[in-house]
């Protein structure tokens, strides 16, 4: 292993080769975007808050606060499917503060006539993506149309039908019970909904638990969670998967399979996708499309011990030493490690072993 | 041996959740020697405990220093912080409510001057009626606010009205019940799960029992 590159240099390294071996192109894009695009498509965007500037004539632009918009924007409604991966910096408010963070983000996105199989892959290639950066990973996957579909059945406000997926997205059982009956929404929806909520876990438990309900949840829905489910664990990931209705996007951008990654000790999820046929009909294209984006930043939680030292060797030099002779010194002493040439020890420097560069030439010397 | 991180609410209501805790069978008997110690634990049964500041609560559960804590839902509809909302507790229960000075008429001409420590809870109710509001943000002591007139009403938490009434205030309308919810962050449930949804069902009995 490459010790010089940090473990998210790692990470990224390994997803880009993960995502070329499934015939994924890498989609190289600008940092700049017409701000028009994110006027117009908002909500989509996690935070609302975009980096302006304008352009030498006079166009507003800005700094990309989000990658799949611009990607959609790039694509055309053809034949066949288009498979693109990205390696990209996106600017964002951070959550909490008043404050832009520049955000590093890896992803793909599968566009066109989408089928079982696109999502098995995309899904097959999140859990992958997981699983290079922690053994201890945990894919959750949903499927929004089925929350919508109970959901859609009563007659209630847009206002109560987001709070009920937002409880849903929170396992939030006894508000949910609270809006139902404010609402007067029916008993049945109420304990279908509650379900939702509490049935967590894999996929074999929690989709025999779903079969029983069938007067509440759509079979078509059901046999497509079901049947990339059965693609995941023959693939032998069925360790990691989760089928967890908590995953809760924007219903009026995304559809169908959803789903979030989590690995051990990074408090966030580190992995966030689904199916958006929604956002690609509001700009315009036929096509449907699936994809996700994986979290770079948050992998530094992740990291290795810190290095004890700055260096490994501070070999210290004298004004006036033979140059040719110092330069001779510290290549050889590289070849166990890193080395510093000062002419003194700098302040709050740390160093596994200090050599004076006049030790060195009387130890090649004798 | 995992241990799961705790973080409980300084003061009162935190000691009655540390009892439910305890009868769930995670104690930590030190947690009640009388020192100015903020973390305790207990390795053989795997729980670390932590003292927080009530308001900061969710955000050492978001951010995975705690694995689960207790907060009232008046911190949790302010901040809205990305966690997992598992159980009502059914305790600490108050209401968050405007109030005004006992003549105070609501004139819609006029932009309502609110005073308030919950700017997000204020601004969300207001907007929800379409009513027009300039929010004065304050640290404490709110109740002064309209009496000084700072403001026309505030939207503060009222346990039993007694600050209020001893102001001269009174309750013009409720705007949600409180009470305190078990919290969970949402990674740690993940790995840790098994642990926390014995906490949950323990808590749910014991709140069931005392009804």
């Amino acid at each position: 292993m490459n010790t010089v590159l940090t473990n998210e240099e790692q990470v990224i390294f390994n997803l880009r080769s993960v995502y070329e071996s499934y015939g994924y192109n890498r989609f190289k894009m600008s940092k700049f975007e017409e701000y028009d695009l994110y006027a117009r498509n908002k909500d989509f965007l996690i935070s609302d808050s975009v980096i302006t500037f304008n352009d030498a004539n006079g166009k507003l632009l800005a700094l990309k606060p989000d990658v799949t918009l611009s990607i959609i924007k790039n694509s055309e409604d053809a034949k066949g499917i288009k498979k693109v991966y990205y390696n990209e910096n996106v600017y964002r408010v951070a959550k909490g503060t008043h404050s832009f963070k520049e955000i590093m983000q890896v992803g793909l996105e599968c566009i066109g006539d989408i089928d079982g199989y696109c999502i098995a892959e995309v899904l097959l290639l999140a859990a992958k993506s997981l699983k290079s950066i922690s053994e201890a990973s945990v894919l959750d996957i949903s499927h929004l149309g089925i929350v919508a579909d109970i959901i859609d059945r009563e007659a209630i406000s847009a206002d109560v039908k987001s709070k009920l997926v937002k409880c849903i997205g929170e396992k939030n059982e006894h508000d949910i019970i609270k809006l139902c009956e404010e609402a007067g929404i029916g008993d049945d929806c109420s304990a279908a909904l509650c379900t939702l909520c509490n049935t967590y876990g894999a996929p074999k438990s929690v989709l025999a638990k779903l079969k029983s309900m069938s007067a509440v949840i759509n079979p078509f829905m059901l046999s497509e969670l079901e049947a990339v489910c059965l693609a995941l664990e023959n693939e032998g990931l069925g360790d990691m998967l989760h089928i967890d209705f908590s995953v809760v996007s924007d219903i009026n951008y995304y559809n169908g399979i959803a789903f979030k990654g989590f690995v051990e000790s990074v408090p966030d999820a580190v992995l966030s996708g689904g199916q958006y046929d929604r956002l690609m009909q509001k700009m315009g294209r036929k096509s449907g499309a699936i994809g996700f984006a994986v979290y770079i930043d948050l992998l530094q939680r992740l990291e290795v011990a810190d290095k004890k030292y700055d260096v490994d060797t501070l070999l210290i030099y004298n004004e006036g030493c033979d140059i040719a002779k110092l330069l001779e010194a510290v290549a050889t002493l590289g070849k166990e490690g890193s080395v510093s040439a000062q002419k003194q020890i700098p302040d709050k420097f740390t160093y596994r072993r200090l050599i004076k560069f006049d030790e060195v030439t009387e130890i090649e010397n004798a | 041996m995992k241990m799961l991180n705790v973080a409980l609410p300084k003061g009162r209501l935190g000691e009655k959740v540390y009892a439910m805790f305890e009868k769930a069978g995670f104690e930590c008997h030190s947690i009640k020697e009388n020192n100015r110690k903020l973390i305790f634990e207990n390795e053989a049964v795997g729980v670390r405990y932590f003292w927080v500041k009530p308001s900061d609560v969710a955000i050492y559960v978001e951010r995975g220093a705690a694995d689960i804590g207790v907060a009232g839902k008046d911190i949790l509809l302010e901040y809205e912080p990305d966690v997992y909302e598992l159980f009502d507790l059914d305790i600490g229960k108050c209401r968050m409510a405007v109030a005004a000075k006992k003549d105070f008429r609501d004139n819609p001409n006029h932009t309502l001057r609110v005073a308030t420590k919950f700017s997000n809870i204020a601004q969300s109710y207001y907007a929800s009626k379409g009513r027009d509001i300039d929010i004065i943000h304050l640290n404490g002591s709110i109740e002064i606010a309209p009496i000084l007139d700072l403001s026309d009403v505030i939207v503060d938490i009222v346990e039993t009205g007694t600050t209020l009434k001893e102001n001269d205030l009174e309750v013009f309308e409720t705007i949600v019940p409180i009470s305190a919810r078990l919290i969970a962050n949402k990674s740690a449930f993940k790995f840790k799960g098994d642990i926390i949804e014995k906490i949950v069902g323990s808590m749910a009995a014991q709140t069931e029992v005392s009804k």
